[in-house]
């Protein structure tokens, strides 16, 4: 355990950041998890008691009938503004009074870093080009996922939990937005950043980062694995597997919401139900190939002379 | 000795009573300077504890009139917004006040910008700190970019009718990626330079645009005109990437999210203020029309 190495990495300043992230994101879902058991508690007592449900003022915050529904923001809601910014910058400046900007060496093109990394929130990208060529994981991915994330409201369109923290009645959203947040991007950022060593190579929290290990990188791509050795063989079985697998995959997630979420189904217009299956296919296809990198070692599954998936 | 003068007495002996006056005056205006022209003529309103002027207070205030003058009593509850969207400006108004201090040490060029880090750092009085403020309240709004989203998200907020302000969200969340992203590279050094080459190397892959995607080279994309080079203002990140760089970072991008920002905060106002805490409504009570309420 080289626990030098470990401090090296999580103290360099520019990664300081993402450890404080480390521990800012587990409590912030605490925090809202621990809002929306209150509200589910609530929406299970109303749901039993109708009558109830009609009298009540529904939200768990606590009540009485005699005080005012708003308040004035002055001084009510300035006040708490001023105390964040006076938090804030006390924060910060105890932060720049002892911890130093990063400055290295002059811009130096003939000397490349090892690791050359980018900042932490673009780490998650550059992870992904272990698993994807630069036009997917440089371009497309990225593309879709603001294209992504713009669509979420209008696929979304229940208008369930608009408003208040809740798990119970917005399983599917919160857990599918969860899930492409903190494991697609900040688990993938993460990896980025304390994983990854020289060369990019895979280092495990308290491995020296040797620049001179030898890695026996193994790159297989599904052809070799059936023996197809023709260009024009290869394109096309390439084309068949990828395409193949992606309507394979579709037609599970299809199959899948019309089981579980069959009110999703029922009232999504054609539109928003492509899209939602089109995302879901996407979101789904970085993990399997992941898998297929990490555990199996292959890395294209789809070669052509042109491009390569 | 001067001859003894009738008028001058007389225009002293009035200076004196009127100072004499003016004393009890001050110590008027002292206890109360509400009460003066000058104060009036600022504040368009009294200050004694009202409702209307507790209004009057946020209403004609230029700075704070993007508020309403009440709010939804739960609403300013810190478990709702986590007050994220509140920090995230506050980071980027002490950035755009530190940027500029930076700016009056900090040529764009590659003769210049490695050593005037360097002078910031060691020579300027506060230098150092006021780069390290300006480094840490980057990396900071990002984080609290992604903490604000996350709660948006958690609260359902870009359902109805804010489906629109969360779409001028996602863009002000480029925006600041980008924002730190250009500025990285502004130090010219090992660290920057590498982190952007990496970055823009891989728009060389860009399909069609990209002279390294797919079908790039088929139509005549070359390291001198593809996408890559037009971003670069170059085939190699140098001079001219630099300055693009800092005119994005201090002049283009800032201006940009500002836009953004003004319309997000004016749709928050015109989508009826924050969405919650609101109450909650129950699945039995959803019309059963399609994808509408
Ligand atoms: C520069 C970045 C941003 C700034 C300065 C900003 C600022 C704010 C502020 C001050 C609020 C008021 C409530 C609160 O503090 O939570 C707010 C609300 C909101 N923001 Fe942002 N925001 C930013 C980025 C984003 C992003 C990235 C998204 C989502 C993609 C987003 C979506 C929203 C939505 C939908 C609301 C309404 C929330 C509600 O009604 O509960 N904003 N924003």
């Amino acid at each position: 355990m080289d626990w030098k190495q470990l401090w090296e990495i999580c103290s360099a300043p520019d990664n300081v950041p993402i450890v404080l992230l480390l521990f800012l994101t587990p409590f912030y879902l605490w925090y809202g998890f621990r809002e929306a058991i209150k509200n589910d508690r609530l929406i299970t007592q109303l749901e039993a008691d109708p009558a109830l449900a009609k009298t009540h003022h529904r939200r768990h915050q606590p009540y009485h009938p005699a005080w005012d529904k708003t308040v004035h923001v002055w001084p009510y809601l300035l006040r708490i503004e001023l105390l964040a910014a006076l938090v804030v910058t006390a924060f910060l400046c105890i932060w720049a009074i002892y911890l130093d900007a990063p400055l290295e060496e002059p811009a130096n093109p003939t000397l490349t870093m090892n690791p050359a990394k980018a900042p932490w929130y673009f780490l998650g990208l550059q992870e992904m080009l272990v698993y994807f060529d630069p036009w997917i994981a440089g371009v497309i991915l990225p593309n879709i996922i603001v294209v992504g994330l713009m669509a979420i409201p209008y696929m979304d369109t229940s208008p369930l939990g608009n408003g208040y923290y809740t798990w119970k009645q917005r399983k599917f959203a919160l857990g599918g937005f969860l899930f492409g947040y903190l494991v697609l991007w900040l688990a993938l950022a993460i990896v980025g950043t304390f994983i990854r060593g020289p060369g990019w190579m895979w280092f495990w929290p308290g491995q020296t980062w040797d620049a001179h290990r030898v890695v026996h990188e193994v790159n297989i791509h599904l052809h070799e694995l059936f023996g197809i050795t023709d260009v024009w063989e290869i394109a096309i079985f390439g084309g068949i597997a990828t395409l193949g697998f992606t309507a394979v995959l579709g037609g599970a997630v299809d199959f899948a919401l019309r089981k579980w979420k069959p009110e999703l189904f029922r009232k999504m217009n054609v539109i928003q139900y492509a899209h939602l299956v089109g995302f879901l296919i996407m979101m789904i296809r970085l993990p399997v190939k992941m898998v297929l990198k990490l555990g199996f070692d292959i890395k294209y599954v789809w070669v052509t002379p042109w491009f390569n998936v | 000795m001067a001859p003894k003068n009738d008028m001058d007495e007389a225009g002293i002996g009035e200076l004196v009573e009127k100072a004499k006056e003016a004393g009890p005056l001050q110590v008027k205006w002292l206890k109360n300077p509400f009460e003066t022209q000058m104060w009036r003529s600022i504040f368009r309103h009294k200050v004694d504890d009202q409702p209307r002027n507790r209004s009057l207070a946020v209403l004609s205030n230029v700075f704070l009139h993007l508020h309403p003058a009440k709010v939804n009593r739960d609403s300013v509850r810190y478990t709702f917004t986590w007050g994220m969207g509140g920090i995230t400006f506050y980071l980027f108004l002490i950035l755009t006040f530190t940027g500029v201090a930076l700016m009056y040490y900090y040529h764009p060029d590659k003769a210049n910008a490695f050593r005037d880090i360097l002078y910031i750092k060691n020579d300027v009085p506060f230098g150092n700190f006021l780069r390290n403020l300006h480094r840490w309240a980057a990396h900071s709004m990002i984080i609290t970019v992604w903490l604000h989203q996350m709660r948006v998200f958690m609260t359902g907020s870009y359902k109805a009718p804010r489906e629109f302000n969360w779409n001028v969200g996602v863009i002000l969340l480029l925006v600041t990626m980008m924002l730190s992203f250009t500025g990285y590279l502004l130090p010219d050094d090992q660290l920057g330079f590498w982190a952007v080459t990496v970055g823009t190397n891989m728009a060389r892959a860009t399909p069609l645009i990209g002279h390294e995607g797919p079908f790039g080279p088929e139509i005549g994309a070359t390291a001198f005109n593809d996408v890559r080079f037009a971003m670069l203002g170059g085939s190699i990140v140098d001079a001219n990437a630099l300055l693009r760089s800092y005119i994005h970072h201090c002049v283009g991008l800032p201006l940009v999210g500002g836009v953004f920002m003004i319309v997000h905060f004016w749709r928050i106002r015109k989508d009826g203020s924050i969405s919650g805490p609101a109450p909650v409504m129950l699945a039995s009570e959803v019309k059963n029309a399609k994808g509408r309420r």
